[in-house]
Order: structure tokens, then C-alpha cells, then sequence
């Protein structure tokens, strides 16, 4: 694995099928220098861990715009400690209002990112967050 | 003179002043014609509003049949005239209450729909004569056009006289919205089966939407909104002409959704130009004889894009330009964003806004006494002519790669689309692409004023229980007898449609009717390009 090259898992959770932010922030951090692996539409807390384990990520971003992100992290939450994925950061961006910001860091979420947040401030806080980590 | 260029999301420069020399460099007004004539640029009918206003149709769906019912009545009683059904993701891709994919998903984002009992809950009391009903549903189309007119019949209505609409467009779906389930060429082949089901048994029903609605949210520019579009219906004519029919007995049913954000001039040339545009493929390629098969019909005033979550009461206003600009476009049908929804599914009190909103144009702004207002604006009419070129010429680049079906089954579509999305994105952040609120004009109020639509899982817990009512009551070896004929149908590749109609009949579920036609035609899978 490249040192200097921050792997992400983009993963689409569950039936919502609303991808445009998704594949545009997958854009935006492959240009900042990111490896990224995006997973798809439709893929189950399960997959979504499996693909993270498989493919030795840094990062496991969701992307959640129809309002299940709630059960969806509820369930993923103990697949990353079976994976062993539990030391990644772990961050969701979408329709995610700020009432449920809470509940989500309760799960372990590091970071929301909700509609309409800059590119930067998503990598940059990356960046940080795996220079601390590294 | 100004400097600098203007260049509109369509790669057209827009000019300081437009005098009839432009109009005539554009190609002059040999395509402009008169309402109701052809190539219909001006509008499809005649008298257009004059006669009768735009159907006023909100998307609608919650939770269960009940609650969706109660909305349902609720706008009707403000003056609605159309009801347009939101369906939940389950229902959308073809799965069950009780399958453990859909779990925290049930009745979230519309109705949950098992079976035609859900069907005859949702439209008890509702006149299906007066009201016309659009189904939003694409990847389980069949299903729920076979349910609606299964209840239809089975409340004694006429189905062969029976109006309404379901969205009904999968190739789209492969680049928006994301709610396929099979593979791209029998997904193909389901619309096709709907549409020639309906041609034979329910010729008032439109069985198709064609949607350029959601390829423009995924990036897509006016143009290539409305040509993409194009090559995706030709798509489906052509596969009815492969079954032997003939253009005149499908295309005057095949309709539109279209996106309507952006540039109001722009957006009402895009309409101008692709009424014309479209009357001349159904013309001249097609070559059908009854004008109404070359009838641009379309919804439009949608525009979630444009939308913003920073300061969410201006979306109000944005939303009276949007039906502003859908007037002025010819639209047969508005269903109008409501402000609230780029958080949550609109509230009673946001949707009677938006009705308010299309109310005060047909009974305050004189928006129906007069037809195509615009017209002969040098402006308007030589960005009409300028945009349906431009909308010629991707539709020709689309066919030199080898043709949408190819296109969009590779992710080609998809990928473009999406490419133009970001740059878009780029452009927003920068503030070289001005959106009010959001990238100017900001303030740092705390913006979540909006109340969210409750959420309650004991919702789904019902709706499985009434599921399970149901299949305790049905003839089991009638479900298990109807669900082998739409196997059995699918695999011989003959119309599933007749099968499916019994199925559902017989109370057999959404989820087992999907998973039948699974086991023929397997799952879709997503191509990921970048």
C-alpha cells in the first residue's frame, strides 16, 4: 500500500438510489489525490464492510440522501468491529439533518458532512484526521 | 457592447440584444407554425390553457395506503386535479415489507405497496374518472400499472376508458434515481410489454413518462436533458415496431417529464424547440399519420437541483418561477416542487403553498387567457431554433457511439453526466455559478426551520401485518398458479403483462412477482466508470 495515498470506500447504503453527490465527492477527492473505491448502489451494511476490509481502506464514507442513514449505521456499527474496522474513520455525508447528528456520533460516526458542504472541508478534514492517525 | 460572454448551461452565447436578423441567421420561423398545428412548437392544442388550465398534480405518498389516501383527499379538496403517487424504496425495487433489505426503508420516502389491497385503500373514494393518476414507479412499473388497473376494473370502471399515467421509464433509471432491478435489455423489454399490453387493452392509459427530469438532476445541461430523452423514447418506438406495431398505436400514449431549473428563457426555448423537434421524428422517421402521435405532452415544473437547504422559504419563491416558466412552456401537467423538499417529504402545509402557487397563475396573472405568450420575441424564438440545433446535434452524437441502449448499458451516459455534475459543483462553490442563498446572499441563521415529516417503524410493523392478513386470506394455489404463468411467460419472452394482471388479482405480492421475474432475467449490474 502507498503511504501518501489515502484510500477510501465511497458506499451507497441501502435502496436509495440518489447517486449525483455520491459520484460527484468521489470526483472531488480522486482529484485531491485519494484512492477511491466506490461501491455502487443498493449494498448492505454487510457489503459495505466487506468491501472496507477487502480493499484495506483509510476511510469508509456513506452517502445517504432518503433518510434511512439512522438503521443503516445502527446496523453497520458492530460489522466494523467484526471486520476489525473499527480504527477507521468512519464519516457520512447527504441529507442528514442535524437532529439526528447525535444519535450518529453515538454510533461512532467521526464526521457529518451534510448537503451543500465545500469539497475541501471534506478533504481537508481527511487529511488531518490521517495525518493523526498515521 | 458588454466585454465578456455569456454562455448558457447549454453552450449557447446569449447576446446583448436580439433583433429579427438573428431570428432569421437561426433559421427563421418556418418551424414556429400555430398551436395545435404542426410541428406544434407554439403548443399542442389550440386553445392550450384557454380551454383548460395545466393539470395541478403534487407527488404524493407516505407511510401507508391510509395515511396516502387522507393526503390524497386533502388535496383534491384544495382544488387539486390530478394526484401523482410517490412510492416507498421497497415498493420501487421490488421488494416486500417484510424483506430484511427493507428494513428501516418501509413507507419512508411514499407509500409501501404489497399487494392490490394497498391499491384499493390508497384510491377508495377517489373519483378515477375526474381524477387522473400518475404512478411514480419505474423498476416494478408492471406491477403497479397491472394493480391500478386491476382495482380499476375491480371497482367497475372501464379500463379501456381508463386515463392515467405511470412513470414507467428504465433507462433513465440506469442514469438517475437508481431504481432498477433487471438487466438493461429486459428491463427494456417490461416497458415494452406494458406499452403494447395498454395499446390493446387500455388505450387511454399512458403507460410511459419518459423522464429527462432526472437525467438533467444528474448533471445533464437543457439540451441534453430533452435529446437524451428523445433517444430513450425512440428506444422504446423502436421495440414496438420490432413487435409489429405501428407508430400510431403507442406513440400518442408515450409522455414526458421534464426538469425545469435554470435560465427561464432557456428553458422555454428548450420546451419550444423540443415540441418541434419531437413532432418532426415521429413525422418524418417514424412515419406516423395521426398527429396526436406527434404531441410533445409533458409534466413539468419539477426542480429539486435548483432547490437549496440554505435558506429553505426561498424555494417558495423559486417555485412560482418554476410553474412561471412551465407556463409559459405549454406544459400539460405541473407537479411543483415544494419548499421543504430538499429536507423531507413536504408537509400539508408546504403542499397547499405550491397549489396556491400554480393557483394564482391560472386565476390572478392571466397565464391561461392567451397562447404561447412569447412567441415572436427575437430573443425566444431564435434560442428556440439555436437549442433545438443544439439538441439535433446530440442526439446525432448519440447515435455515432453506437446508440443510448449501448450508451447507458456501459455507463458512458452515466459517466458524462456525472463529470458535468462536478464541474457544476466546482463552479456553485467557487461562486462562478451564483445561486442566491447558498454561494451569495448567505446569512447565519440556523437554517433547519423546517419541520421533518415523522418517521414512525411502527408503520412497517403494521403494514406487515396487514400483509400478512392478506396472504392469510388469498387462494394460495391461485398465487402459486398465476406467479408459474408469469415465469413460464417470461421465459418463453412472450407479453408477461396478461400473467402479471392475474397475478396481482390474486393477491400475489410485489415482491413474488419481482422475484419470478428474477429468476429469468437475473439482477442488473451497475457499471462503475468514472
Amino acid at each position: 500500500m502507498n503511504e501518501n495515498k489515502i484510500r477510501v470506500l465511497m458506499g451507497k447504503p441501502g435502496l436509495d438510489g440518489h447517486d449525483h453527490g455520491a459520484k460527484v465527492v468521489v470526483r472531488a477527492m480522486m482529484d485531491a489525490g485519494f484512492e477511491v473505491i466506490y461501491t455502487g448502489l443498493r449494498k448492505t451494511p454487510r457489503q459495505i464492510a466487506e468491501a472496507a476490509s477487502n480493499e484495506n481502506v483509510d476511510v469508509i464514507g456513506l452517502s445517504s440522501m432518503a433518510g434511512s442513514h439512522i438503521p443503516f449505521c445502527e446496523k453497520l456499527k458492530p460489522l466494523l468491529r467484526e471486520y476489525d474496522l473499527e480504527d477507521k474513520l468512519w464519516i457520512i455525508g447527504g441529507n442528514v439533518p442535524t437532529k439526528d447528528h447525535a444519535e450518529l456520533k453515538d454510533f461512532g460516526l467521526d464526521a457529518i458532512f451534510p448537503t451543500g458542504t465545500h469539497f475541501n472541508d471534506i478533504i481537508d478534514y481527511i487529511k488531518s484526521r490521517y495525518r493523526q492517525l498515521a | 457592447m458588454t466585454e465578456y460572454k455569456i454562455i448558457n448551461e447549454s453552450g449557447i452565447e446569449v447576446k446583448e440584444l436580439y433583433t429579427q436578423a438573428d431570428v432569421d441567421s437561426s433559421g427563421g420561423v418556418d418551424m414556429v407554425g400555430l398551436p395545435g398545428e404542426y410541428p406544434f412548437t407554439r403548443g399542442i392544442h389550440k386553445e392550450m390553457y384557454r380551454k383548460r388550465p395545466w393539470t395541478m398534480r403534487q407527488y404524493t405518498g407516505f407511510a401507508n395506503a391510509k395515511d396516502t389516501n387522507e393526503r390524497f383527499h386533502y388535496l383534491i379538496e384544495n382544488g387539486q386535479t390530478g394526484l401523482n403517487v410517490a412510492f416507498d424504496l421497497p415498493t420501487q425495487t421490488g421488494l416486500d415489507t417484510d424483506d430484511p433489505m427493507a428494513t428501516g426503508e418501509v413507507g419512508r420516502v411514499g407509500m409501501a405497496v404489497d399487494t392490490l389491497r394497498d391499491f384499493e385503500i390508497a384510491f377508495d373514494g377517489i373519483d378515477l374518472e375526474k381524477i387522473t393518476v400518475s404512478l411514480t414507479i419505474n423498476g416494478s412499473a408492471a406491477i403497479l400499472i397491472a394493480m391500478y388497473l386491476a382495482m380499476a376494473e375491480k371497482r367497475g370502471y372501464d379500463v379501456a376508458k381508463l386515463r392515467g399515467t405511470a412513470q414507467n421509464d428504465i433507462l433513465k433509471e440506469f442514469i438517475g434515481r437508481g431504481t432498477w432491478i433487471f438487466p438493461v435489455e429486459p428491463s427494456i423489454k417490461l416497458v415494452g410489454d406494458t406499452i403494447e399490453y395498454c395499446a390493446r387493452h387500455a388505450p387511454k392509459y399512458s403507460p410511459v413518462s419518459v423522464c429527462g427530469y432526472h437525467i438533467r438532476e444528474s448533471g445533464a445541461t437543457p439540451e441534453q436533458e430533452m435529446a437524451y430523452a428523445f433517444c430513450i423514447a425512440k428506444a422504446y418506438a423502436d421495440d414496438m415496431l420490432k413487435r409489429g406495431l405501428h407508430i400510431d398505436e403507442f406513440a400518442g400514449r408515450l409522455s414526458y417529464n421534464f426538469n425545469i431549473f435554470g435560465n427561464l428563457f432557456e428553458q422555454v426555448a428548450k420546451f419550444r424547440a423540443g415540441r418541434s423537434l419531437w413532432a418532426k421524428i415521429i413525422k418524418e422517421e417514424y412515419g406516423a399519420q395521426n398527429p396526436k402521435s406527434m404531441w410533445l405532452r409533458m409534466i413539468a415544473a419539477g426542480g429539486g437541483g435548483g432547490l437549496t437547504i440554505e435558506q429553505p422559504e426561498n424555494n417558495i419563491v423559486r417555485g412560482a418561477y418554476y410553474a412561471l416558466i412551465s407556463a409559459l412552456s405549454g406544459a400539460q401537467t405541473m407537479a411543483l416542487c415544494c419548499y421543504d423538499e430538499a429536507y423531507t417529504i413536504p408537509s400539508e402545509y408546504a403542499q397547499r403553498i405550491s397549489l396556491r402557487t400554480m393557483q394564482m397563475l391560472t386565476q390572478e396573472m392571466g397565464m391561461c387567457e392567451t397562447v404561447d405568450p412569447l412567441a415572436g420575441s427575437y430573443y425566444v424564438e431564435t434560442m428556440t431554433n439555436e437549442m433545438r440545433k443544439k439538441m439535433e446535434d446530440t442526439m446525432a452524437e448519440v447515435e455515432a457511439e453506437g446508440g443510448i441502449v449501448k450508451m447507458v448499458s456501459e455507463g458512458i451516459i452515466q459517466s458524462k453526466v456525472s463529470a458535468q455534475a462536478y464541474d457544476m459543483q466546482k463552479n456553485i462553490q467557487s461562486g462562478a455559478f451564483p445561486k442566491v442563498g447558498v454561494n451569495c446572499y448567505q446569512t447565519d441563521e440556523d437554517e433547519n426551520e423546517v419541520e421533518f415529516h415523522p418517521y414512525d417503524t411502527r408503520d412497517a410493523d403494521q403494514q406487515i401485518e396487514n400483509l400478512n392478513a392478506v396472504k392469510a386470506e388469498r387462494d394460495q394455489a391461485e398465487v402459486d398458479r398465476t406467479l408459474a404463468q408469469v415465469k413460464a411467460d417470461a421465459l418463453a419472452d412472450r407479453n408477461v403483462m396478461p400473467a402479471i394482471v392475474e397475478a396481482v388479482k390474486a393477491y400475489a405480492t410485489v415482491g413474488e412477482i419481482t422475484n419470478k421475474l428474477v429468476e429469468v432475467y437475473g439482477y442488473y449490474q451497475e457499471p462503475i466508470r468514472f
